[in-house]
């Protein structure tokens, strides 16, 4: 089944893998219409936990759970779910090192007409800075299918970062996903992408538009932690810059991420992210992507940056 | 209620050793918190040494009963608890808090065996304790799951979330024990930041209420034998009891709350409880 959309492409795979393994239960807090923890509600309604409207409750309830054996999924915006709860996953999901996969919906700008209040723009630096935490952010629905499979196959804490909107998918579907492993998705020389989540496909597309001058590798980096510093030293190795794109602020997210690996080898790094900024409220996705620059062109004019500096 | 003197008389004991190993486990000139430990005391006796079900040979038996401190910075106590009861060498008490070793300043589920989660931070643990009432009765495993909370935690807003999924989930697996010592870390609860009236709060929760006198013996294990019986709702036990008990230099005194002990007076306590 091909899937256009992470939030469907996930609650799908929930019911998957909830026949397998009946260890698996689902929870949410007031949005299961939205994070689609619903489609795994209609299928195992009893194995589907309504926490109300309140997600501290609900981040250590599953952290419970998880110590009776359970294989806990906890929904919600991620801008809630890291927000509201980060006391509570920090204290006994993360120190514990707890079997909860905490899920974070509508991520980045994607949720592009709530405004700043609902567009989570450093989820992804919180997360990382705590230790015993994975930190996984698939590129489309393919691979958030695999993904999904993997995160509930690792015995540990984990945050996966959903985008809510429809788009094409820009990897190939069924290749099973190992955490921890960036993957090249186009070879270059020149300059070398990082991207993860839905700008990896912006990644493909500026590298394309710039193939008769510059040779661009695009690397989609789904697990941000553990980065894997060795491989992304060695892929960055014979390309005279770096860039990195990210839905998400360049603060503290996969730039930083990056540029911590790769400080020691000295490659210069342009940021392509939000920068330092809240979000705001938009008609539509693209748009809200236009205003902050997360565009296929802000890619293409940091790579020319690089290639022409460098 | 038909307890047996020498069953009462026992746990008494059993509870002032508790204390004694407190004590010792804090020492002298390092801050411990003793205060929060002395109130708990006879409710932890209680729990480890009458009630709960539970293999120290064991911990991860499926079915054991348990047990989740809330007020975790009253870990000393359960430390002393699970020594007692051959988790680990009661020597080992001694050594709380050193660099590297397993008894932390709040429980670690890493650490230590028998602690069933991390917590500290204040509020979080009856969240805990209704996940695990639930997955304990998805796997219609017969246990029982008690949270310890303090009084002046109540004042966190998620110990009344988890009050409402515990009702929601009818979660009658799950007992809170609230240790009502009337002391938080700045002052009184009722000067500092009243939170009356209590049983009233979780009467509108949805909960099954008692109350007792929380260093009463008798009191204590009608209370816990009462919860059994109780159907289709959580049950809340509300102890009242004196912070620092069996200490006189500590009983109601702020300061204890997280005490350091002098050599004198470190030698007084151990004299007091020996009694």
């Amino acid at each position: 089944m091909d899937y256009i959309n992470q939030r469907v492409a996930y609650g799908n795979t929930l019911v998957e893998l909830g026949k397998e393994n009946k260890n698996v239960v689902v929870l949410d807090a007031d949005l299961c219409g939205s994070t689609m923890g619903k489609i795994f509600e209609q299928a195992f309604p009893t194995r589907h936990f309504e926490m109300g409207i309140a997600e501290a409750d609900m981040l250590s309830v599953s952290a419970g759970l998880a110590q009776t054996g359970k294989i806990p999924f906890v929904n919600s915006f991620a801008v809630f779910v890291v927000g509201r709860a980060y006391d509570q996953i920090r204290q006994t999901i993360a120190i514990g090192k707890l079997n909860v996969k905490i899920v974070g919906s509508s991520a980045g700008l994607s949720d592009f007409g709530d405004g700043a209040t609902h567009q989570s723009i450093e989820d992804i630096a919180i997360m990382r800075s705590l230790p015993n935490m994975v930190v996984v952010c698939p590129a489309d629905a393919n691979e958030t299918v695999e993904a999904t499979k993997a995160i509930a196959n690792y015995e540990g804490p984990v945050y996966m970062r959903l985008n809510r909107n429809d788009y094409e998918n820009v990897t190939q579907g069924g290749k099973p996903f190992k955490i921890g492993q960036p993957s090249v998705l186009r070879e270059g020389r020149d300059i070398v992408i990082f991207a993860t989540g839905y700008m990896v496909g912006l990644a493909l597309k500026a590298a394309e538009e710039l193939k008769d001058n510059v040779s661009v590798k695009v690397v989609n980096v789904s697990t941000i932690k553990p980065l894997n510093d060795e491989k992304i030293i060695e892929l960055a190795k014979d390309c005279k810059a770096v860039v990195t794109a990210e839905e998400h602020s360049i603060i503290g997210g996969l730039g930083g991420a990056v540029a911590q690996a790769l400080c020691k080898s000295c490659k210069p790094i342009e940021f392509v992210g939000i920068n330092d900024v809240f979000g705001c409220s938009a008609h539509n996705y693209l748009e809200l992507l236009e205003h902050y620059n997360l565009t296929q062109n802000s890619i293409v004019n940091a790579i020319k940056k690089m290639n022409e500096t460098y | 209620m038909n307890y047996t003197t020498e069953l009462l008389t026992d746990l008494r004991k059993k509870a002032q050793r508790l204390r004694i190993n407190v004590v010792k486990s804090v020492g002298v000139g390092i801050a411990g918190h003793i205060g929060g430990s002395c109130s708990a005391a006879d409710i932890v006796a209680a729990l480890y040494f009458y009630k709960m079900n539970y293999n120290p040979k064991n911990p991860k038996m499926k079915d054991r009963d348990r047990f989740l401190l809330s007020k975790g910075h009253v870990a000393i106590l359960q430390y002393a608890a699970l020594a007692e009861t051959g988790y680990f060498p009661v020597d080992d008490l001694l050594h709380t808090k050193k660099v590297g070793f397993h008894l932390q300043g709040h429980p670690d589920v890493i650490k230590t065996p028998g602690i069933e989660a991390g917590t500290g931070s204040l509020g979080q643990g009856l969240s805990i304790g209704v996940g695990m009432a639930l997955g304990l009765k998805m796997d219609e495993i017969n246990a029982k799951v008690y949270v310890l909370c303090g009084d002046g935690e109540l004042g966190e807003g998620q110990i009344w979330e988890a009050a409402m999924s515990a009702k929601v989930y009818k979660l009658d697996n799950l007992v809170a024990i609230v240790d009502q010592n009337g002391l938080q870390a700045q002052g009184t609860v009722k000067a500092r930041f009243d939170l009356t009236p209590i049983p009233e709060k979780w009467k509108a929760f949805g909960w099954n209420v008692i109350e007792i006198d929380g260093h009463n013996m008798e009191e204590i294990l009608w209370s816990l034998d009462k919860a059994d019986e109780v159907k289709g709702k959580p049950t809340v036990i509300i102890a009242n009891t004196i912070k620092g008990k069996g200490i006189s230099f500590a009983e109601n005194v702020v300061g204890f709350h997280n005490g350091m002990l002098t050599e004198e007076r470190y030698a007084q306590a151990l004299s007091e409880l020996a009694e």
